[in-house]
């Protein structure tokens, strides 16, 4: 692993151990561009949307003014409005993630513990599939499937059940459809790499099927669980497209930023709103850290 | 791992509930192209093709679905640049700042579309004063499509080790002839796979898009939204609804003949 050879120097360094080189010329003439892209482009435009956020618009023209201000962040926290929509998105985002974790587990445990190699390798790929079908075309399938003459109506008719139409269950409800797969996946992986002989040992000790599962299973599955919620709620946190297909009048996130960028035009209020999710991930991913998820990305 | 059979039971039932619930929307959005009521309830009380001769005359759709092709390539191709350089240099040591590079490259993908999305359409019209267009997509596309060549060709690279190329240039190869003989070749399916992630990516954005597609251009995704609420266009966006569910079956196919390892990273990458 310490001498790849692509980019240096054949003699000399072979036997090093690895760690032991510094960076060469080569791995700064390979690193350079990716890092100007994403070093200093995306990250320059990540630190420009903080300082925009910083700034403030004048009302009358629509023109950005580069004054120094913390208005904006002043009225995400004063205005009830915005209080009410950030905790609105946060509960979706975590039921979401709720929801996507009850049924993603069974479905995992199944795929990894109890199907053929065979029928294992066909669900993998059932699973998958649906990820490549385009996101919008899902919501807008849910879209029929919830209208008032949709599948779900007709389904329910005959048990006296509903659809519950347009608002923020529907919005959970595709959402959770949405990212499942990121969350199976993780936690099929994780029951995978799981050795049988816990099962057995637990078994031998006198644990039934449901302690082994509450008590074994769960906790060392706990890891890839928290790395699939990583993905299911960082993006329920951030969409907007979702609840506007489904969700009726209801708004999250998202959608402040949307109509601020659009219709209102006020670039540093949206940039001020924008900064939520991303404060709400980075402590999200900090707790995340400490069960040892990361690792199971 | 030993399951009692009642557990094996219910579980087998449940999986089967989930992948009917997980494919119902999909075959819904297939049979509804189909349908010949204009509003769509259900159940369809009569099938018709008529809806897809009206969706092939669709100029906008046709258009969009072109303008969609070629941002996907661009971005690919960006993407499998930088990508792998990235990867090829970050195999070669565990210099300061490693950590901090997989971070970069991770970053436009963990952030919310939306936070990219506004940095980015800030960054082009605030900062750099230009107009948002057909470029401003293609960049923004391969900013989030880094990572998925990045993954693949890493995990790859780790696989392999060094030997070969060792041998290479001990037989008196330079660097570049071993890159050309040895490594890339040996790179190839994983770059393959990384290819068909970043391009089903970019294929499928809609979020980042919005932001960075200004008013001239027009994406697929885009294209659907825009025409989402409009009644009379609804016949038409259920047939390309269809065609893109139909279509998701070809990286499928083409991620299982490369290998089952990249249908693991498949999922690494949303």
């Amino acid at each position: 692993m310490a001498t790849p050879a692509v980019t240096r120097s054949p003699r000399g360094r072979r036997n090093r151990p690895r760690g032991a080189e510094r960076p060469g010329r080569g791995t700064l003439l390979l690193l350079t561009p990716p890092m100007l892209w994403l070093g200093v482009a995306y990250l320059g435009a990540l630190g420009a949307l903080f300082i925009t956020s910083l700034w403030q618009q004048n009302d009358f023209t629509g023109a950005i003014e580069r004054v120094w201000t913390l208005d904006n962040f002043r009225d995400l926290f004063t205005i009830d409005v915005y209080r009410t929509i950030t905790f609105r998105t946060i509960a979706i985002a975590a039921l979401v993630t709720v929801v996507d974790a009850l049924l993603a587990f069974p479905i995992a445990l199944y795929m990894a513990k109890v199907a053929s190699p065979r029928l294992q390798r066909l669900l993998v790929i059932s699973v998958l599939m649906p990820l490549w079908a385009s996101y919008l075309v899902k919501a807008y399938a849910w879209r029929g499937m919830l209208s008032e003459n949709g599948l779900i109506a007709w389904l329910g008719a005959p048990f006296g059940i509903d659809t519950p139409g347009y608002g923020l269950p529907a919005t959970t409800i595709v959402l959770a459809y949405l990212w499942l797969p990121y969350m199976i996946l993780p936690i099929y992986a994780g029951l995978e790499r799981l050795p049988d002989s816990l099962w057995e040992a637990s078994a031998d000790l006198g644990g039934g099927a449901w302690t082994t599962l509450r008590r074994v299973v769960l906790p060392m599955a706990f890891p890839a669980i928290v790395a699939g919620s990583i993905f299911t709620f960082s993006l329920s946190l951030g969409d907007y497209i979702a609840v506007r297909i489904v969700g009726g009048t209801s708004q999250l996130l998202g959608n402040v930023v949307y109509d601020n960028v659009g219709a209102a035009n006020n670039l540093p209020f949206a940039a001020a709103v924008a900064t939520i999710p991303v404060v709400v991930m980075v402590i999200y991913l900090a707790a995340a850290r400490r069960t040892g998820a990361l690792e199971n990305l | 791992m030993k399951l009692s059979p009642g557990l094996r039971a219910v579980l087998r039932v449940f999986t089967v509930l989930l992948l009917v619930i997980i494919y119902t929307p999909l075959l819904l959005v297939v049979l509804n192209s189909f349908n010949a009521s204009a509003t769509f309830s259900w159940p369809p009380q009569e099938l018709t093709l008529h809806w897809w001769k009206v969706a092939a005359d669709s100029t906008g759709a046709r258009h969009a679905l072109w303008v969609s092709i070629q941002v996907a390539l661009l971005a690919t191709l960006i993407s499998l640049v930088l990508g792998t350089m990235a990867s090829l240099a970050m195999r070669r040591t565990r210099f300061f700042g490693r950590n901090v590079v997989s971070l970069l490259i991770i970053l436009p993908i963990a952030l919310p579309g939306i936070v990219t999305g506004i940095a980015l359409n800030n960054a082009f019209r605030t900062v750099l004063g230009l107009e948002l267009g057909f470029l401003t997509i293609v960049v923004a596309h391969a900013t989030f499509c880094i990572v998925t060549v990045f993954n693949n060709v890493q995990a790859r690279l780790q696989r392999l080790g060094t030997n070969f190329e060792q041998a290479s240039m001990d037989l008196g190869a330079g660097r570049w002839t071993t890159f050309r003989l040895v490594t890339f070749p040996m790179l190839r399916s994983a770059l393959l796979a990384g290819a068909l992630l970043a391009f089903g990516l970019s294929f499928d954005e809609i979020v980042v898009t919005t932001f960075t597609a200004g008013s001239q251009q027009q994406t697929l995704p885009i294209w659907i939204f825009n025409n989402l609420f409009r009644p009379n266009q609804a016949p038409v966006v259920n047939v390309v609804a269809a065609v893109l569910v139909l279509l998701s079956a070809i990286p499928i196919y083409l991620a299982q003949r490369l290998s089952s390892g990249v249908t693991q990273s498949a999922a690494a990458a949303p």
